[in-house]
């Protein structure tokens, strides 16, 4: 990480005729409160963290040459796990008449569906940052894209890389039995050396945005080993080599937009396939205001059944937001995921925003987790429903 | 040229044309047509051009929010017009960015890119009438205009301003449209759109937009600095201002694209 703060000014001086850099960002403010008793005494009720993100962005040759730096850090009072940085993006961009083609540190995102990203694979999840896995860690990647009459093609090569965050012994949201995540396993004999292969195609024909991928890797996603260690149990995160394939597809008929996502991955502990697909419908003008509402149901089916580490293995999602199309953007989100095969398990959030000033956005959420199977994987965040209020100022 | 004759307002009509050397002749459908035809030809061949907008949101107490963009826009010849714009403003949305491409008579295409989360997400573009970030704009203010997205009915002639205006009715055709209909003011010298009233689906006056500071670009085109809409309902009004309008940026369907819409900032 020194060495790369080292050589940015030597390349932002390199950039020559660059324009004057263009500085931007956001700093934040969070405090959750946990009102069930924690399953471990040593996790906190009401940790407040706080968390930065400046942007250093500088163009020149008309715009087809761009350099992004977007460090990341996040404190946190109770977990220091959770209190990390990281490198969001360190890119260069460079564009031609009919490709591109960018290499450093940045994030890809895949797919059309909202209660899970099946075909998303690129990045790794920042799980400390949010139990819902939005959060990704930079990926360090060399990529190239052409868009042509037969559409936009993205092959990837993806050395290094990123092991998954997971929240330490102070924290909530995570697993009672401990997770050495420093001391992680590899099936390939490089390690996290192991150089990834990467590859999506998308086209857009009328009401219809398709889409295919591939990949070939490290699994973002790791299984674990159970290990003994002065007398007790840890799990070591262990990630296989997979190859996965990817469709996604999304047609608009109206109001009305239909949505699916479907993966076949190979390797692991167990070769599988999953599914997710559903609806979004949106009108505006409901209730006789200008408001827009919007309603989203989503069906996940995972081929391992209870062996699904997602949780999503028949599950049923059903989401609404409500914007108000106010100068201040309020909206409030919701959603829930329910389990069609155990009516104990389920998890749900709730999330309204909206901004005060011209810079200054307030959130409010509920999570929710409910379970009582020790198998399903919420079960370890029964006791972890929480509300947070967060403020963040853009600058 | 073939007369034809509806009655005794398409009579009136003639005569007043005859009176006021109004160069249309016909019904009142007909010349509400040929007004409006004949304003698009003269704003053809533009080609394509850049601008940075400002919307200024004001309500009732007159508290205001603001909006900066960067607007990238490319003629097609016998569609509607591509579109890119680029939020600088409010901080919190910098870098997101909205891809259109109108169409006629088909629902335009709309792709909205969320920096946040690297994610383009295609938007359905059927509700139309909803409000563009909050301001009084509907997205189908903002859409090209194009002759067919109407029928049309030649009102009369006003003064607007120090101009004399044609006063044309048009209907929307597609069944979405926010609006019943919308009274639209173009002065005869120039055929530049002056004032608009919208009327609600209810067939009342909802809003009015106010179109002044006409420049010459090219000298051929007519843009407008300056378009103020009202909404009579709520009394909130969006002021929007146009800077730094140029033409012939060298901008190609290439800049009007998936991986475009990622990299516009």
């Amino acid at each position: 990480m020194t060495a790369k703060r080292l050589w940015l000014p030597v390349l932002l001086a390199c950039a020559g005729q660059a324009q004057a850099v263009d500085f931007s960002g956001y700093v934040g403010a969070q405090q959750r409160w946990f009102y069930d008793t924690p399953a471990d005494p040593r996790q906190g009720d009401a940790p407040t963290a706080f968390n930065l993100e400046p942007e250093w962005f500088v163009d020149w040759n008309d715009g087809d040459d761009q350099l992004t730096f977007k460090p990341y850090l996040r404190f946190d009072s109770d977990d220091d796990e959770r209190s990390h940085g990281d490198i969001r993006e360190l890119y260069w961009l460079h564009v031609e008449d009919s490709w591109e083609v960018g290499v450093g540190i940045s994030k890809v995102f895949w797919g059309v569906t909202e209660s899970q990203h099946l075909v998303d694979i690129v990045n790794q999840t920042d799980l400390v940052e949010a139990p819902d896995g939005e959060e990704k860690l930079g990926q360090p990647m060399v990529r190239w894209s052409t868009i042509q009459d037969w559409g936009a093609l993205d092959l990837f090569l993806l050395p290094g890389f990123r092991e998954r965050t997971f929240p330490g012994d102070e924290g909530r949201l995570r697993a009672q039995v401990p997770i050495e995540e420093d001391d992680a396993r590899y099936e390939s004999a490089a390690g996290d050396k192991h150089v990834d292969i990467a590859g999506r195609w998308v086209q857009t024909l009328g009401n219809w945005d398709v889409g295919a991928s591939f990949f070939h890797g490290t699994n973002r996603e790791p299984d674990f080993v159970a290990e003994t260690r002065g007398g007790q149990t840890v799990l070591l995160p262990w990630y296989r080599q997979v190859t996965q394939y990817g469709i996604d597809a999304q047609v608009i008929y109206g109001e009305w937009l239909w949505k699916f996502e479907g993966i076949y991955r190979h390797g692991g502990s167990k070769d599988f396939g999953a599914v997710t697909g559903g609806f979004e419908y949106t009108r505006y003008g409901v209730f006789d205001r200008i408001w827009d509402l919007g309603w989203l149901a989503e069906y996940s089916h995972d081929t391992r059944d209870e062996q699904s580490t997602t949780g999503l293995q028949n599950d049923l999602f059903v989401g609404a937001r409500l914007a108000f199309n106010d100068a201040a953007s309020s909206e409030v989100l919701m959603g829930i995921s329910q389990d069609l095969d155990n009516s104990n398990s389920a998890s749900g959030k709730v999330e309204a925003s909206t901004r005060i000033g011209s810079a200054t956005k307030v959130y409010f959420e509920v999570w929710y987790f409910d379970s009582d199977d020790p198998r399903d994987p919420f079960y370890p965040l029964r006791q972890d429903s929480f509300v947070e209020l967060s403020v963040e100022y853009y600058y | 040229m073939k007369v034809v004759r509806h009655g005794w307002l398409t009579v009136f009509m003639l005569m007043a044309a005859a009176a006021y050397g109004i160069p249309y002749e016909g019904t009142p459908e007909e010349i509400g047509l040929a007004i409006m035809k004949e304003s698009k030809a003269r704003d053809e061949g533009w080609g394509d051009s850049t601008a940075d907008m400002a919307m200024i949101l004001r309500n009732k107490q007159g508290d205001e929010s603001v909006r900066q963009m960067v607007i990238k826009s490319l003629e097609v010849q016998g569609d509607g017009d591509k579109g890119l714009t680029v939020f600088n403003e409010p901080r919190d949305i910098e870098g997101t960015a909205f891809l259109s491409f109108s169409h006629i008579l088909e629902p335009d295409e709309q792709w909205l890119y969320l920096p946040a989360l690297k994610r383009v997400k295609r938007i359905a573009s059927q509700n139309k009438s909803g409000p563009f970030m909050g301001s009084e704009f509907a997205y189908e203010d903002l859409s090209s205009f194009e002759v067919e997205k109407y029928t049309y009915k030649y009102l009369g002639e006003e003064p607007c301003g120090e101009l004399m205006c044609f006063k044309v009715e048009s209907y929307p055709v597609d069944k979405f449209s926010g609006y019943s209909k919308q009274v639209v003011w173009l002065d005869q010298d120039e055929y530049r759109v002056w004032k608009v009233d919208y009327y609600d689906r209810r067939e009342s006056l909802r809003k009015t937009l106010e179109v002044s500071d006409y420049q010459l670009y090219k000298d051929q085109y007519w843009r407008p600095l300056t378009q103020e809409m009202t909404n009579h309902t709520t009394g909130k009004s969006t002021v929007v201002k146009m800077k730094n309008i140029e033409f012939d940026t060298g901008l190609t369907d290439a800049d009007f694209n998936r991986n475009a819409l990622k990299r516009a900032r």
